[in-house]
């Protein structure tokens, strides 16, 4: 819409002419200008300046649509009211049915917590038929970290779904739909990416999954702040990706530690920054997600996954449709599953924060109990 | 002929009427050198016939206050006007105190805070509460949301349609016995039938649809308040002249203003939430920079205070600074849960 031509809007051809002469073409460069500038650059008065603005505009304006048109499209014409079922009940009853289409939802945890899991376990949720839940399509992996496990794919889809994983031939066609990608630098992603947009709807992709985002910018040269700027571009493209297709997209995250002079305050609370340090140190949390903040408005849900007490749990940490709830889990050999389908309500800013339990438990082993 | 009107002698009067000028309008943005020359009488005479002519004009209207100053209004109209103008609620009765009643229409508002804090709730929760009946005491408007992050979720806007509906009734069965009738039979389809929902992917668009709003307004004239979701994502990445971020910002910022009173209808803005460093160590503030600060009349935080969520107001020309609790639930923005209780009390002994 930008970067629409102006000789094509309609205009009245003297003005549009102008426009050309002074080598004004695309929207985006007309309306980069303010009014005054216009007049003086192409020479004439405002009047004509302002009409000609206010046609361009129109033109560039996406079109409207009213919520209920919106509802009509989304919820009552697409698969399981536009959501991907995750088959962890309390999980989807909270996300009103699953991972939404359309949004970037985004698993941020420690290491070896479990997110590669779940994210194995979605692809192969997503390629299933749609008599069995899923969503009949093919799935892009990108796989940053090499962590992609087929065999690990194929116990999960065995164990889960024993009914269709025997039967001569499902197990290759399943893992036929699942299309893994290994770049090696953030260009070749960028690369990738730009492919993906024309590739997706023709190749009926229904599931896209980043595993893991913060590792494509842990390469690249540039520490802390800039490494956020790295990837602007890339956050604005994959979220119009997951609209224009609406599809799901879910992206892993990584964590960092918390320096003491993070930014946690405004500057109408710093009276009370004294007592907020002294509490901060207290905390046995000293992780964040990385990315930045910028990153964290971005994502539209954000799952958070952490240890707490030798317990695992998977916490609804953003999500504009969910209330604040923490369910504890497992992993097993059919993937992750939930302990129980009440979640627990965390009220505050608790939610966020990510726990991490040492190793302590498995250096300090001790042989005996097993005799 | 108006000049004919005009308290000067009859030669004067010829004079004028032969040079062209026969209506008030002509002579108002003239000169008294200029009538001089034109009608080739000495400038004193200019002078009283331009007197006679704007006193005559400032007894046709009501108040003279107009001749004075194109397009003023005294202080007393705008008490007036304000005075007359519904605020919209917010849903939560505290967070409605601090803002001296809700937000205010003809004003732009800017909230702002950290990603997950309830920005979008709060959006949502506006654009429905716009549409609450005129009988109840709200605007019955519709609303505009534009979304520039993709944060807006039809589940969640039916959730808080369904709710607010749930409300409304509740407060016409009070009203049922104090015996003021009124009918309320809205569906939640109506109200999300209400919501203008637009999509914007880049700058572009978002400079586009402002400039498109005056237009869309003036055919959609029910329109009461603009939300926008949020101003700064699309200007947060790769700008690389600061110096064009800023005009354009500050561009955008004056036309919100200008629709928001051209058409009396409340405009909320909503900022992301960075650091800055001050003083020595990292703060959080608002994104987009010191100049953008100044464009907006109200400026709303919210933030986290221990384990609730909390309003600062930062900036308002007529209120003070002032902070409130409140909570977001599963029915939308409400009152913090620690004050419920009293508000339920209250409520009884008033009726």
């Amino acid at each position: 819409m930008a970067n629409k031509l102006i000789n094509q809007m309609g205009l009245p051809k003297s003005i549009a002419n102008v426009f050309t002469a002074r080598n004004i073409t695309t929207a985006k460069e007309a309306l980069s200008l303010t009014e005054f500038e216009l007049m003086e650059v192409l020479d004439v008065n405002l009047a004509e300046v302002s009409s000609a603005i206010a046609r361009i505009s129109e033109i560039t304006c996406p079109p409207y649509q009213t919520v209920l048109s919106l509802m009509e499209q989304q919820v009552q014409k697409e698969h399981n009211g536009g959501h991907l079922s995750t088959r962890l009940k309390g999980l989807d009853d909270a996300l009103c049915g699953g991972i939404p289409f359309g949004v970037l939802t985004e698993l941020v945890g420690p290491a070896g917590i479990g997110k590669t899991q779940f994210c194995l376990k979605l692809a192969l949720l997503a390629s299933l038929p749609e008599a069995y839940g899923g969503l009949d399509g093919r799935v892009i992996y990108i796989d940053v970290e090499s962590k992609f496990s087929s065999r690990r794919m194929i116990e999960i889809g065995s164990k889960s779904f024993p009914e269709i994983f025997h039967k001569k031939g499902m197990a290759q066609e399943m893992a036929g739909r699942i299309l893994v990608m290994r770049p090696t630098s953030l260009s070749e992603f960028t690369e990738s990416l730009q492919q993906l947009k024309i590739s997706l709807l023709q190749n009926q992709v229904k599931l896209l999954i980043i595993d893991s985002m913060a590792a494509l910018v842990a390469g690249e040269q540039g520490q802390g702040a800039p490494r956020q700027h790295l990837l602007g571009w890339h956050i604005s493209f994959i979220k119009s990706l997951a609209e224009f297709s609406r599809i799901p997209i879910v992206v892993t995250n990584q964590v960092r530690s918390q320096t003491r002079d993070e930014a946690c305050q405004y500057s109408f609370q710093v009276q009370n920054r004294e007592k907020a340090l002294h509490e901060h140190a207290e905390y046995d949390s000293h992780l964040v997600a990385a990315l930045g903040i910028h990153w964290a408005h971005a994502v539209t849900i954000r799952l958070v996954l952490d240890s707490k007490s030798g317990k695992r749990f998977i916490k609804l940490a953003k999500s504009p449709i969910s209330p604040p709830l923490a369910f504890a889990f497992s992993i097993t050999s059919s993937g992750i599953s939930l302990l129980s389908d009440g979640g627990i309500e965390l009220t505050g800013p608790e939610i966020n924060t990510i726990h991490c339990q040492g190793h302590s438990d498995v250096i300090n082993f001790d042989g005996k109990r097993f005799q | 002929m108006e000049v004919g009107r005009l308290p000067i002698s009859a030669s004067l009067r010829g004079k004028l009427i032969t040079a062209g000028y026969t209506t008030f309008a002509s002579l108002s943005s003239l000169s008294h050198s200029d009538l001089a020359r034109d009608l080739k009488i000495p400038e004193s005479e200019a002078l009283e016939i331009l007197k006679a002519a704007s006193l005559d004009c400032g007894l046709d209207k009501p108040d003279k206050s107009n001749v004075i100053v194109n397009g003023a209004q005294t202080a007393w109209e705008m008490l007036h006007e304000e005075q007359s103008f519904p605020r919209i609620t917010t849903s939560s009765s505290d967070l409605d105190n601090i803002l001296g009643g809700g937000i205010n229409c003809k004003e732009v508002t800017e909230i702002g805070g950290l990603p997950g804090i309830g920005k979008t709730q709060m959006g949502i929760q506006l654009a429905v509460n716009v549409q609450i009946p005129v009988d109840l005491g709200g605007l019955g408007g519709k609303a505009v949301y534009v979304d520039t992050e993709g944060s807006f979720m039809v589940e969640r806007a039916l959730q808080i349609a369904k709710a607010s509906i749930v409300e409304m009734s509740n407060y016409t069965e009070l009203l049922k016995k104090k015996n003021r009738v009124c009918q309320v039979d809205i569906q939640p389809t109506d109200i999300l039938d209400n919501i203008f929902y637009f999509r914007i992917c880049t700058y572009t668009e978002q400079i586009a649809l402002i400039n498109y709003l005056d237009k869309f307004i003036l055919e959609h004239k029910d329109v009461k308040i603009v939300i926008v979701d949020s101003v700064t994502f699309h200007f947060r990445q790769d700008f690389e002249d600061l110096g064009l971020r800023t005009r354009l910002l500050g561009g955008m910022a004056l036309k919100l203003m200008n629709l928001a009173k051209k058409y009396n209808l409340a405009v909320v803005i909503f900022n992301q939430a960075t650091t800055k460093y001050v003083e020595g160590s990292f703060q959080l503030s608002l994104a987009l920079g010191d100049s953008w600060s100044h464009c907006c009349t109200n400026r709303v935080i919210l933030h986290w205070n221990g384990d609730e969520r909390n309003a600062y107001l930062d900036k308002s020309p007529s209120l003070r600074s002032a902070s409130a609790p409140f909570s977001v639930t599963s029915e939308g923005i409400r009152n913090s849960a620690s004050n419920h209780k009293r508000i339920k009390l209250m409520l009884k002994l008033c009726l």
